[in-house]
């Protein structure tokens, strides 16, 4: 692959109002690793996503994904990260037909092939044409890992992905992430369920209060 | 009495808040002295205006408000304009300052201009015989005045603080945007209109008295702005300088 | 997984799948499209019997009814075209597809402008109906200057609409921060759709169309450069 590591976290801190959601924290992903990430509600690990996925951008320090620093380039790393969110990015009044077609085209795939292999793939083909409103949150959760899966992305950030799902969703859930592991793509996995974030990761990190704690 | 002399009083003004803002250990008598100066100014204004100037042909003693409402009227564009400027600056390079300055400007404007579009309705009256007037000054002050109410609105209606700048500066921007064109239009809406007042069809006394009201009140304007800019400083400091992040707790090392 | 050949959008093209999307979603909530037809309707119908039975003058002021109309029905229409965009965040999902924001501010502008371009083809009829207006003498021209207006409407409230969406209270602040600036668009627009009614001896329409276009490219030049700051987070 290259030379960089998947992830370089350099002195990231990040600031909400008076308070500092993240401090200082250094890490480094090696290239094709998964990272477990852990820590209570509120330590930071959503922000710290979404400063990875370049939806929002650090206070200080800097944020390189395989060699490519957010701010600055950020173009180049909105198209190798995904984000998979507590907000589903859908849009409730389109079809999840309409919702993946409109993606597929805005990353340059040809949507009458890929969309319905999709569907498919995340166990919503009976269900595309319904608008998305419709949907229990376990459906929107399946439609917004379709949304990661069609971009194929080089990292991968999840975000509590086993919220919402029953159990067969949850074993569906695990096989994706391997899928996009053997696909070469390094996984962030934030996650209360710490006995199945381990076997799914091969590297951890915990925050405490926004800041990196090695246990 | 020179033309000059009421500028050299502004500059003067100007310099000392500069001083007052660079220098703290002087901020006691500085303070007075500012002060000072703007009794003088204004004293020097009300006896220019209202005994020495002598009594304009068409508009009698109600004219006299041209030597206020003129002066106010070029604050407050020029507080916009300010505004605009912290405005762009603060979109080129994000800093605190510059966002002081836009929130301080704003408000000091709009308080120029609400004085000043009053002010102009009181001559209005007299002089035209209606209270409202399609004068191309007169809308384009208060269409930019309703403009910046809305900002200020949307600025206290915004909590998270980082955003309203980057916000606020582009709404600022787009409001001043329209401030020609607003001009232009209103020209054009009312082309039947009398020929505007500017300083070649004043009397040379008429001249000075409104030189003399347009440096006290652009004084004003600096000190007030200057006032409020430290206003909104500190409310910044309280809401966003931190403690000093404690070293990392053994654990940067990677 | 065998990667399928992607050839990434342009600006263009962007822009049009984003406005393809716009146009999908009011087709598929056809049912909001139709209550902001009423609501405009109803406006004008409200104006007549404000005014009173007085045909001539209904006449004369159906241009400024007009506009008002289309301009109270902007606000409803801008407010939903970013509702939309901030339900489930999805505008975040746009950008991080990623989508140029350059191209979501085209988008949004044109799919607004050809909202509120429609909805003023359908007042056109009714305003004849109710004020009498005479729409053959110029029909081009009136055409051009409702397109134009409808721009002018746009591309400021397409930036004030994705501000205020953020804040407190923001139904009230879209027209507290457009209204202000659409001032001389108002202007323009209901003066040249006086002049494109009525007799014009004097040829003042394209002065008035020339300052509607100024208006539409200085703001859709100021919202093109501003509307990336305003939907990225720093």
């Amino acid at each position: 692959m290259s030379d960089h590591p998947a992830l370089d976290l350099r002195d990231v801190s990040k600031r909400f109002g008076a308070r500092w959601a993240l401090a200082r924290v250094s890490y480094t992903l090696p290239a094709g690793r998964s990272l477990l990430l852990t820590g209570h509600n509120g330590s930071g690990k959503t922000t710290l996503l979404r400063l990875i996925s370049t939806a929002s951008f650090p206070t200080a320090g800097d944020i390189v994904v395989y060699g490519d620093e957010t701010r600055s380039a950020r173009d180049r790393v909105r198209t190798q990260v995904a984000l998979l969110s507590h907000a589903s990015f859908l849009y409730d009044d389109l079809t999840a037909r309409q919702n993946l077609g409109m993606l597929a085209e805005l990353l340059g795939l040809p949507p009458a092939t890929t969309v319905p292999a999709m569907l498919e793939r995340v166990g919503l083909g009976g269900r595309g044409d319904e608008a998305v409103r419709q949907f229990s949150a376990g459906m929107r959760k399946r439609l917004a890992i379709a949304r990661l899966l069609l971009k194929q992305p080089k990292v991968a950030l999840l975000d509590e992905p086993f919220g919402e799902l029953d159990p067969a969703g949850i074993s569906q859930m695990e096989g994706f992430i391997r899928e996009l592991q053997a696909a070469g793509t390094s996984v962030v996995l934030a996650t209360h369920l710490i006995e199945q974030g381990l076997t799914l990761t091969q590297e951890r990190l915990h925050l405490n209060q926004g800041r990196r704690v090695d246990p | 009495m020179p033309y000059w002399a009421p500028w050299v009083l502004l500059a003067l003004v100007a310099l000392l808040s500069i001083v007052h803002l660079a220098v703290p250990s002087t901020r006691a008598w500085v303070w007075k002295v500012l002060a000072g100066l703007g009794v003088a100014m204004i004293a020097g204004l009300l006896y220019l205006g209202l005994v020495w100037a002598p009594q304009e042909a068409f508009m009698s003693d109600v004219g006299r408000i041209l030597y206020i409402h003129v002066p106010y009227v070029w604050a407050c564009m020029l507080a916009f304009t300010v505004n605009v400027g912290a405005a762009i600056a603060y979109l080129f390079k994000k800093s605190w300052v510059t966002d002081a300055i836009a929130e301080a400007s704003a408000e000091v404007g709009v308080y120029f201009g609400a004085i000043g579009v009053l002010q102009g309705s009181i001559w209005a009256r007299p002089t035209w015989g209606v209270w409202w007037d399609w004068d191309p000054r007169l809308i384009a002050t208060t269409v930019m005045l309703l403009s910046y109410v809305g900002y200020l609105t949307f600025r206290s209606f915004t909590e998270d603080a980082e955003r309203r700048a980057t916000w606020s500066a582009a709404a600022g921007i787009l409001g001043y945007v329209s401030l020609p064109i607003v001009w232009f239009s209103v020209r054009w809406w009312n082309s039947l209109h009398q020929v505007q007042s500017n300083a070649s069809t004043l009397d040379k006394p008429m001249r000075v008295v409104l030189t003399w009201g347009e440096a006290t009140f652009f004084a004003f304007l600096f000190v007030f702005i200057y006032l409020r800019y430290r206003i909104a400083r500190s409310r910044q400091t309280s809401a966003l300088e931190l403690p000093p992040i404690d070293a990392p707790t053994g654990a940067t090392a990677s | 997984m065998t990667a399928p050949i992607r050839t990434p959008p342009g600006l263009l093209r962007s822009t049009w799948l984003v406005l393809r999307k716009d146009w999908l979603i009011e087709w598929r909530t056809r049912a909001r499209l139709t209550a902001l037809i009423f609501f405009a309707l109803s406006t004008l119908l409200l104006f007549s019997f404000a005014m009173g039975p007085d045909i001539t003058m209904l006449r004369v002021h159906a241009p400024g009814y007009l506009w008002l109309a289309i301009l109270f029905a902007s606000t409803l229409s801008l407010g939903e075209s970013f509702r939309v965009e901030s339900e489930n965040q999805a505008m975040v999902g746009l950008v991080l597809a990623p989508v140029e924001p350059r191209a979501i501010f085209l988008g949004k502008v044109a799919g607004n402008t050809s909202l509120l371009f429609g909805l003023s083809l359908v007042l056109l009829p009714v305003s004849v109906a109710l004020y009498d207006v005479d729409l053959s003498r110029n029909f081009g021209m009136l055409l051009l200057v409702l397109l134009l207006g409808c721009i002018g409407i746009s591309a400021p409230g397409t930036v004030y609409s994705a501000i205020s969406s953020n804040a407190r209270a923001r139904d009230v602040m879209l027209p507290l921060l457009l209204f202000p600036v659409l001032v001389p668009m108002l202007l323009a627009a209901v003066s040249a759709t006086k002049f494109a009614l009525v007799a014009d001896p004097q040829q003042q329409l394209s002065s008035w169309v020339k300052l509607l276009t100024a208006f539409d490219l200085i703001y859709l030049s100021v919202g093109f450069l501003l509307f990336p700051r305003v939907v990225e987070e720093d």
